[in-house]
């Protein structure tokens, strides 16, 4: 467990000559979750997606344990490669749950949809994969013939987790996943997310610009601004004891609950 | 007055040795759609003017063409793109199956298994067999060329899903060579077996959607599946009406306003040869048995 399962070193992506973010470093453990938190703009979401493979980077290096325990390089893999990675090695739990379905097929299909994508030719066997995870994610099995477009927003995150869990990676990417939700439903889902991290042991990058899901869900917390990383350490002790005035920016403007 | 001068086959020679080089490619790479500049037709899309231009392009002075439509030769679409070639190319034209050298097809394989020599020619209205599933054609040909056929398989899911079978009866999709995933055109599934190892050759034309496709003789095509829900292909309780043929794919004609109905040959020539040979279904009036008799 000593090894980190992802290792990102000076990565920078540029738009042009704007700057979407640079000289960002850090590592992943397996079983860690770790935040990326700050305000819009902060390039949170174009580090994840850079990370994650979805969008090029402009310099720097990211590197992925295998489960054979190489730790190759992102950009060495072929693309058939990479893309098998995301879809069984790799997970992506997008705000929008539309992003991460297909909105008109049915929610066992939803679910199914990896295990037939890595070769599952068994109806039987995979309905009952699907209705297995759908009550891992607390929706009833009575709806697995449903579309996702009859489901409340909860339900979809919900549905999108499940989607994403099938395969059982080992690296899940999260960007807010609990962004569109009101207070109790993100709860909900918080509480199953932590839930399901532990149980299956999963490394997590989660964005969000909520403290509160980074407090909950995290054990490491990273800290950006403008691009840059500002801070970065334990989250129980970023938060209680930010060092950097914008962290301490950030935490003040928390209203006293 | 004089008609207009028409190449012959009606395209100019040009655009058929661009088409012909497109077919080579398809035939290279069986099941794999190639791109090619697909021209305006004197017909509407969704007509056969892939399928035309793919015929125009391999019609030889010597060749007896072949038109059917739904299986039947004497429908709109077969009558007016068999005057067309007869008209263009001066090609002698026939209805029977055995003795055509080139079959423009639309929805069916001829029942009368096809020979070494023959070329079917298929009217394909959408080439992309993963297109409902995946919108973007950027992405459906990284599919293709990954060999990511998940997907297709969601598909066949959710027909078992909501229908307890695979309810996909038409445009069956069909793995080429264990490689390709292919859109067999809107034939039944029943026509489906009739593809694989067919000593013809076998040409797919999409004119609004510019791609073609081929099976070469003697291809291996695999109907995809389920393990527990294997391919199956329709069958029939009775048999033809006209021709007392089983084993082949009938169509229902409704006979009056009272819910009489009557089950018929789809391909008009195999129904017609058997009754030339004497056979005779149910469905025959009497009076004309005694005639016979």
């Amino acid at each position: 467990m000593s090894d980190p399962i992802l290792s990102v070193r000076d990565l920078e992506r540029r738009y042009a000559s704007f700057i979407g973010c640079t000289k960002v470093s850090f590592d992943v453990w397996p079983g860690e979750v770790v935040a990326i938190v700050g305000e819009s703009g902060s390039g949170k979401t174009t580090l994840l997606n850079c990370i994650s493979g979805r969008l090029e980077r402009s310099s720097g290096s990211i590197r992925y344990r295998m489960r054979d325990n190489r730790f190759p390089d992102l950009a060495e893999l072929s693309e058939a490669e990479r893309r098998f990675l995301m879809r069984t090695d790799w997970g992506f739990v997008h705000q929008s749950p539309a992003e991460g379905l297909r909105m008109r097929v049915s929610a066992g299909a939803n679910v199914g949809e990896r295990l037939m994508a890595v070769g599952e030719r068994h109806y039987g066997r995979i309905r009952e994969t699907a209705s297995e995870w759908l009550q891992r994610v607390e929706i009833s099995p009575d709806r697995i013939d449903d579309q996702p477009v009859a489901f409340s927003g909860g339900m979809r995150q919900r549905l999108q987790i499940a989607r994403n869990l099938v395969t059982h990676p080992r690296l899940i990417f999260m960007d807010e996943p609990t962004g569109g939700l009101d207070v109790s439903v993100q709860a909900k889902v918080l509480d199953l997310l932590r839930g399901l991290v532990t149980d299956m042991s999963l490394a997590v990058v989660i964005v969000t610009h909520d403290l509160a899901v980074a407090r909950l869900l995290s054990q490491r917390i990273i800290v950006m601004k403008n691009g840059r990383i500002v801070e970065t350490g334990l989250t129980d002790r970023v938060l209680d004891d930010p060092r950097h005035a914008y962290t301490q920016l950030l935490v003040a403007s928390i209203p006293e609950s | 007055m004089t008609l207009p001068a028409y190449n012959f086959a009606y395209l100019d020679e040009q655009t058929k040795r661009m088409i012909r080089r497109a077919i080579l490619k398809a035939i290279a790479i069986p099941g794999y759609q190639v791109p090619f500049a697909s021209r305006e037709m004197p017909m509407p899309y969704g007509w056969g003017t892939g399928g035309v231009q793919v015929t125009a392009s391999i019609l030889g002075p010597d060749d007896v063409l072949k038109v059917i439509d739904q299986g039947a030769d004497d429908t709109t679409n077969a009558v007016s793109i068999r005057a067309f070639f007869a008209k263009t190319a001066g090609v002698a034209t026939t209805t029977r199956t055995a003795g055509a050298t080139v079959i423009q097809t639309r929805h069916r394989i001829p029942e009368t298994p096809l020979k070494a020599g023959q070329i079917l020619v298929y009217q394909v209205p959408i080439p992309e067999p993963l297109r409902f599933l995946e919108p973007r054609e950027t992405e459906t040909r990284v599919m293709h060329g990954l060999e990511e056929y998940g997907l297709i398989q969601v598909k066949l899911y959710e027909d078992i899903a909501r229908h307890g079978h695979i309810a996909t009866t038409y445009a069956y999709p069909v793995k080429i060579e264990g490689r390709y995933v292919m859109d067999p055109s809107p034939i039944p599934k029943f026509d489906n077996p009739k593809m694989r190892n067919s000593p013809a050759l076998q040409l797919f034309g999409a004119g609004r959607e510019k791609r073609i496709y081929a099976l070469p003789p003697f291809t291996e095509v695999v109907s995809l599946d389920f393990e527990d829900h294997p391919f199956s292909v329709q069958r029939f309780s009775q048999p033809c009406a006209l021709c007392n043929a089983t084993g082949v794919y009938l169509d229902e004609v409704v006979t009056d306003d009272r819910g009489g109905r009557m089950f018929v040959c789809s391909d008009t020539d195999h129904c017609e040869t058997r009754q030339a040979d004497g056979h005779r279904g149910p469905g025959l009036p009497q009076t004309q048995q005694e005639d016979a008799a």
